[in-house]
């Protein structure tokens, strides 16, 4: 878990080289480094880059490229190379990651790794190929049938989703599950200073990797069992693993919390609107924070309701029709007024319509705020307890010691 | 049938004159199977099981199950099995192919999954020439779902959906579709036998064991389909479902060996681009 941000690396150990990159390239180039063994991919955009580039660098490199004959085709090929325990990937963006859905419930069903790579564009439908964040449900609660999960990691910067391209590998194979890394197409095409610094996670043995059944019975990677009672119990054995994932990977950044009035809750390319508009609110007297989820799955609901506790208002802004901000709500379960401000079609919220809806959130807060306003709310039972999080979280504990806010 | 399986059940040395001729390859579990009464997926384990004994492959194969009544083949084939989505077998042997250069990579599909849902992944493997070893099992009909029509299924076939029969002019011809891939260069070899009669059988058991060689020797794609029956699908006794199966359906889809290109793919020079499109490449 990523508290607030400590500044300052140390700057020797591992001295890198700082370069222009585009965003697929640099997510592509990430994986390779990562370790990944075997990209099926098909075209599209805004994601096509990812795909050439896996073209080029993993065939230099002797590994396995291929541009599959749909996105079905791809997944399949992704399925199949994992179930042999090789660290796969696969890329598309929205409307290819529609198609992919099937096999998704089949390997989280069946517990195979695997990850992929949505930059989102705009839909329903053809839609667009401008950038949205509109594949949220898709991502956290969509995709195929069936009670499953996978992780979805939301970086804000081209350097923070070739950290988190290590960190899907290691959290595919850790908890035999796909991941799912989500950026808007902005992350995908722009250029940014990056960091040549890359992480390779350890290589494991996988006792359920097909490898020839020799000197061993024959191994088998499915996901049907037509006995009601055995299927129940590995859906039992399914959500056992997404509470763990829950429990030890939820990951999420915050940014002016300290004595946030307001906060707004954004991720990737629509957070770093939300830091725009949050320093120009600031310059204005109002005192706003960010708090953006890394994980959308799992959704930091517990951090988020505990900031809840300690602030007027929340305001969601998403690149969408607002679908983050269900979650952000059910965290929240009514404590403080929650607004939502989003754009669609490919378009972004500018940091002026950020202000705006900053400033009617604050009008609303101001109306409604009184001393007593948490005295006669009872805190809501609910059915898992928020973990302990002591060393983490220091603006929490600040402001619980301060006794709430105002 | 000559098979080499060395078991308990092998003479002692210097024994009458007994002479075991027929036992069961140990790869094939002893169970009995979910399959009905007379259906012919049942041989064509067996099958599979005695060849892939014959080639020493046990050990080496990856198999990939379809999603059909062959769903379960892993409970009846005690070697690697991934369990592919319906239809996507090719797609997922395809990735098994190429992160996994040493294993005997194997498919098992149905003709609703191969013909139908999953036409686009079985043209593609086969166009690429991945060095996989499928087998097809045609029997007309989607046995799993209750006896469906299948692309397969003949003109005038009665099944559960289409319960007039199949009439070309609502519901299209049969494909073949051994002979639309064979059509392929990266097909090295494609066969069609069935699982009809004894004599069929042989020669059907002959096609999988070339075109498990093929893999093995390192050719191209390879396919065989294997004409069967359901008798439950059907609405026949086993009995009359195998006189159909040697009438009508083998007179629609004729039995032999489509194409063998030899266990290497040959080049396609007439398919080629005569200048390099990137001149800096
Ligand atoms: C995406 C999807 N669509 C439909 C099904 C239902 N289904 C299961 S098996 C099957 C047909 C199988 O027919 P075939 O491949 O011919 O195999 P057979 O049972 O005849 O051996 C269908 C349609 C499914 N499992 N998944
Ligand atoms: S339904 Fe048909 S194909 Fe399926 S097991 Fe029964 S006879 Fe065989
Ligand atoms: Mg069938």
């Amino acid at each position: 878990m990523t508290g607030e941000r400590e500044p300052g690396a140390q700057a020797d150990a591992n001295r890198r080289a700082r370069v222009l990159m585009k965003g697929n390239e640099a997510i592509a180039e990430a994986a390779i480094q990562a370790g990944c063994d075997a990209y099926f991919g098909y075209p599209i955009t805004p994601q096509a880059e990812l795909l050439e580039w896996m073209a080029r660098r993993m065939l230099e490199l002797g590994r396995v490229f291929i541009q599959a004959e749909s996105e079905l085709g791809a997944i399949n090929m992704a399925l199949g190379a994992a179930a042999t325990g090789a660290r796969v990937m696969v890329s598309s963006s929205s409307p290819g990651i529609s198609l992919m859905a099937e096999a998704m419930s089949y390997m989280a069903g069946s517990g195979t790794p695997m990850v992929l790579v949505n930059i989102m564009r705009a839909g329903p439908g053809l839609g667009g190929i401008g950038p949205s964040q509109s594949d949220y449900f898709q991502a956290t609660k969509g995709h195929g049938h069936g009670d499953y999960r996978v992780p979805v990691l939301a970086p804000a910067s081209i350097g923070e989703a070739m950290e988190l391209m290590a960190t899907s590998f290691e959290l595919a194979e850790r908890y035999r599950t796909p991941v799912m890394l989500v950026a808007d197409g902005i992350l995908g095409q722009a250029m940014e200073p990056v960091d040549l610094r890359f992480r390779t996670p350890e290589r494991q043995t996988f006792d359920w990797a097909l490898t020839g059944a020799a000197g061993r019975p024959g191994r088998v990677i499915k996901s049907i069992d037509l006995d009601p009672e055995v299927l129940e119990r590995r859906n039992l054995d399914l959500q056992h693993k997404y509470r763990e994932i829950a429990r030890r990977e939820t990951r999420w950044e915050g940014w002016q919390l300290h004595d946030a009035d307001l906060v707004i809750v954004a991720y990737g390319t629509a957070a770093r609107v939300a830091r725009t508009a949050i320093e120009r609110a600031r310059e204005k007297g109002i005192r706003v924070g960010l708090f953006r989820p890394i994980t959308l799955w799992p959704f930091p609901s517990h951090e988020l309701a505990r900031l809840s506790r300690h602030v007027g208002g929340i305001l969601t802004v998403e690149l969408s029709a607002g679908q983050m901000v269900e979650d952000v709500r059910l965290a929240v379960e009514g404590r403080c007024p929650v607004a939502f401000h989003g754009r669609m079609g490919g378009l972004v919220p500018t940091p002026d319509e950020v202000m705006g809806a900053l400033k009617a959130l604050k009008g609303r807060v101001d109306r409604i705020a009184s001393p007593e306003r948490h005295a006669h709310m009872a805190p809501v039972s609910r059915w898992h307890e928020p973990p302990e999080r002591t060393e983490a979280e220091p603006w929490i504990h600040e402001r619980v010691r301060r006794g709430g806010r105002r | 049938m000559t098979l080499h399986t060395p078991g308990p059940e092998s003479p002692a040395p210097g024994a009458s004159a007994a002479r075991l001729i027929y036992a069961r390859p140990e790869v094939l579990r002893d169970r009995s199977t979910h399959y009905c009464p007379g259906c012919g997926h049942g041989v064509v384990h067996r099958l599979l099981a005695e060849v892939l004994t014959e080639l020493d492959l046990p050990a080496h194969t990856i198999a990939v199950a379809p999603v059909g009544c062959a769903v379960f083949a892993y409970d009846y084939l005690d070697i690697d099995f991934v369990e592919a989505p319906h239809g996507r077998a090719p797609a997922v042997a395809t990735g098994i192919r190429r992160v996994r250069p040493e294993a005997f990579v194997l498919t098992y599909q149905g003709d609703g999954d191969l013909a139908a849902i999953g036409t686009a992944e079985i043209v593609h493997a086969a166009a690429r020439g991945e060095r996989i070893t499928a087998i097809f099992v045609n029997n007309g009909i989607y046995g799993m779902t209750g006896g469906q029509m299948a692309p397969t299924t003949l003109l005038g076939q009665k099944t559960t959906s289409s319960p007039f029969g199949r009439d070309a002019a609502l519901m299209g011809y049969p494909i073949r579709i051994t002979e639309m891939l064979a059509q392929l260069p990266g097909v090295t070899y494609a066969a069609r036998g069935t699982i009809a009669d004894v004599g069929s059988i042989g020669k059907l058991k002959a096609m999988i064991k070339r075109a498990c060689q093929v893999q093995m020797e390192g050719g191209g794609f390879a396919i065989v389909e294997a004409l069967s029956n359901c008798p439950v699908g059907w609405g026949m006794t086993p009995q009359q479902s195998i006189e159909h199966l040697k009438g009508p359906v083998v007179e629609a889809y004729p039995l032999g060996v489509i194409v063998d290109r030899g266990a290497v793919a040959q080049p396609t020079h007439d398919l080629g681009c005569p200048s390099p499109a990137h001149p800096e490449a």
